[in-house]
């Protein structure tokens, strides 16, 4: 029942930056402060479950998802719907309770067709919770392109009203926008964004160190695919990676910066200069195509034919990349392995920091009382044991021993 | 009056909770017949109730028809403050058992009127038909729960206002901060310890040899009030060596020589020690 008291009890909790060994307490959906229950309601667990000693992380949460399990978010379009909750379903083997789909460059009809379809959506068994869509683009730069397509690549020609007249009317369902700051009325239009609750990434960018600093000031708080799509770092103008290290930041205010840890996207050397920079601001993205989940083999996506191997997915007959397929619950370990960081730091690039990045962190990314009682257990590898949404366990890890939950008698 | 002296707080801790848990399993409590238990906070009791919870955990004893009892707490101090006592015996006790909410009693230092508070908590205790066994400790001052120097032999619950000693000595818990530490608490008096069938209190530490000197070996003295389990037809000291630096030779080996006597108060000491090993 949604409104029995649980108690995760033999393990090891993730709680206000450290691992400390505390049991956990879950009702209607939310972590709990066990004293009150105790003390004021005189109240108990219903259930009691035995964790065997495993860690117990708050769900991770992927910013940037273009797609997986065959599914091309800003392809498909016609059956959206159905490609969301094939995503959002598949996700949870991986850890991930909450995620934003993300639509790269596309023409304002695709928008206009497709955002309004997007909506928030909280999680359950039947898939992770959409925190709202990632639009990155069309406002981007034409020579830090990348994959996305020049012909839909858009400029703020009417200011702030551009949003509404590219996105369509429903562009409050966006949570979050990637866009070059060194476009002609983008301070207006970060303003106008961020004004409105939207987090603005700067990405797929020419800018310079001064105009991110610009940008940040005006409200931007998040750097897509730190070192992808940018300008490389130069020591006159370190360019947006300059952010990282600016002393001209407002005081109090965390610049935050995905990154894309999977070994092949951004060398190790790169990631452990931008975590030992600044690894408050460290968010860990997959930015998965389609290719994410599907088994090795030949595979037709979108117009491409792509041959996806254990850790890639390359354009058939090269060596080209095309887009990144490692998991949430990899890209973890691997910043761990990596950057030798701790384990607290690892998670929280997957979990509170991205919650700090939305602004969404009294809902999700710890687990402090009142948050939401999306979990995920870890073995001391960090592998995914099991998956929680809203207390409910949406998915079981088949070669892990399953858990058992005992049924407290009430008098 | 029995004396146990142990070698040091660590077996005294081990003794004390194996001595709770004959109380409790001798007695078999069950749904109409509770087992009420008295019980204090403080550094000594901490290890008492770790082994306890380790008991439990080995399926060796149950709370589930045991009723608490808390000696005392402080006024006007937040609950979920770090050192009030509800915080104290949730965090150290309470939550690692299975003993149900409407079996713990803890005085409630923010009510708003204190003193019909004090007068409901006899109240309970009589109705719960009196406590079968209250567990305390002892200041280096020599008081029991928070009957300080002075106070009457034969108090009941009630607002006490605290010792200069005692206020400077918990400073250290409230940043060195005098000005935050209670001034107040509530506590059972020294005559409802005494209403007990049974009263066990542990002594650990060279800081409190005086105490022990005083209670022991001295008479009954309202300047040092746990002295008044003297007169308690049932009553239990068990201490460390260290706290027993002020007692006369005398006195510590007729104690001592009284171990095979005392030892058999609790179950033979191989049964638990094959356990010590075993995960908490």
């Amino acid at each position: 029942m949604k409104s029995d008291i649980i108690q995760f009890h033999n393990c090891f909790i993730l709680r206000d930056g450290q691992i400390i060994k505390e049991d956990l307490w879950t009702c209607e959906g939310k972590i709990v402060d066990p004293e009150p229950i105790f003390f004021d309601k005189k109240d108990y667990a219903d259930i009691k479950i035995d964790c065997r000693g495993l860690l117990i992380a708050p769900g991770y949460i992927d910013l940037q998802v273009n797609g997986g399990f065959g599914v091309d978010f800003s392809r498909d379009s016609e059956t959206i719907e159905h490609g969301l909750e094939v995503v959002a379903k598949g996700l949870l083997v991986y850890g991930t309770t909450s995620f934003c789909p993300t639509l790269v460059t596309s023409s304002p009809e695709f928008y206009h067709q497709v955002v309004g379809k997007i909506k928030k959506t909280p999680g359950s068994s039947k898939g992770a919770e959409i925190l709202g869509i990632h639009v990155e683009g069309p406002f981007i730069n034409n020579d830090k392109k990348g994959a996305h397509e020049k012909k839909f690549i858009h400029q703020f020609d009417h200011g702030a009203n551009s949003i509404e007249e590219v996105y369509g009317k429903d562009w409050r369902n966006i949570s979050m926008v990637t866009l070059a700051p060194e476009l002609e009325n983008s301070t207006e239009a970060i303003k106008h964004l961020t004004s409105n609750g939207v987090t603005v990434s700067l990405g797929h960018s020419m800018g310079s160190l001064v105009q991110g600093e610009e940008a940040v000031r005006n409200g931007a708080s998040f750097i897509t695919h730190l070192f992808n799509a940018m300008l490389p770092f130069h020591h006159r103008d370190p360019g947006l990676i300059g952010l990282l290290a600016s002393s001209k930041i407002p005081p109090g205010k965390t610049v935050y910066y995905g990154i894309i840890a999977d070994g092949i996207h951004t060398h190790p050397a790169a990631l452990r200069i931008a975590y030992r920079t600044h690894p408050k601001g460290l968010v860990l993205v997959t930015d998965a195509i389609s290719a994410l989940g599907l088994e090795p083999g030949q595979y037709k996506l979108g117009y491409q034919d792509v041959v996806v191997t254990e850790n890639c997915a390359m354009l058939s007959g090269t060596t080209t990349l095309c887009g990144a397929i490692a998991s949430m619950d990899k890209c973890v370990r691997h910043l761990k392995r990596a950057t030798e960081c701790s384990t607290v730091e690892a998670l929280e690039a997957a979990t509170l920091h991205p919650a700090c990045a939305l602004g969404i962190q009294d809902r999700k990314g710890s687990l402090r009382f009142g948050r939401d009682a999306d979990l995920v257990m870890l073995d001391d590898e960090l592998n995914v044991v099991s998956t929680w949404i809203a207390s409910e366990r949406v998915y079981q890890n088949p070669a892990a021993l399953e858990l058992t939950a005992q049924r407290v008698p009430k008098i | 009056m029995r004396l146990v002296i142990q070698e040091n707080s660590d077996l005294v801790t081990d003794w004390a909770a194996r001595y709770v848990l004959k109380r409790v399993k001798d007695f078999n409590p069950g749904p109409d017949n509770f087992f009420v238990l008295g019980l204090p906070t403080g550094s000594t009791p901490l290890g008492m109730y770790r082994k306890l919870i380790e008991f439990h955990k080995q399926g060796r004893i149950s709370f589930r028809y045991v009723k608490t009892f808390n000696m005392d707490e402080y006024v006007n101090l937040p609950r979920e403050h770090p050192e009030s006592y509800h915080y104290f015996m949730w965090n150290n006790f309470f939550k690692h058992i299975d003993i149900l909410p409407e079996n713990v009693h803890i005085l409630d230092g923010n009510a708003a009127d204190l003193q019909a508070e004090c007068l409901a908590y006899e109240e309970k205790i009589k109705e719960a038909g009196g406590v079968h066994l209250f567990v305390g400790g002892i200041g280096p001052d020599g008081h029991i729960a928070f009957n300080e120097p002075g106070s009457s032999l034969v108090s009941r619950t009630r607002l006490k206002t605290l010792a200069q000693d005692t206020i400077i000595a918990n400073a250290r818990f409230f940043n060195n901060d005098l000005s935050k530490v209670p001034k107040q608490a509530l506590t059972v008096g020294v005559g409802t310890v005494m209403d007990a069938n049974e009263v066990m209190v542990l002594i650990t530490g060279a800081h409190k040899a005086l105490a022990l000197y005083k209670a022991v070996e001295e008479g009954v003295n309202h300047m040092w009030t746990v002295s008044a389990i003297q007169q308690h037809p049932r009553a239990l000291l068990i201490c460390d060596e260290d706290a027993t630096l002020e007692l006369k030779v005398k006195t510590v080996k007729y104690f001592k020589n009284l171990w095979d006597v005392h030892s058999k108060l609790v179950d033979p000491l191989d049964d638990i020690k094959s356990q010590d090993g075993a995960q908490v």
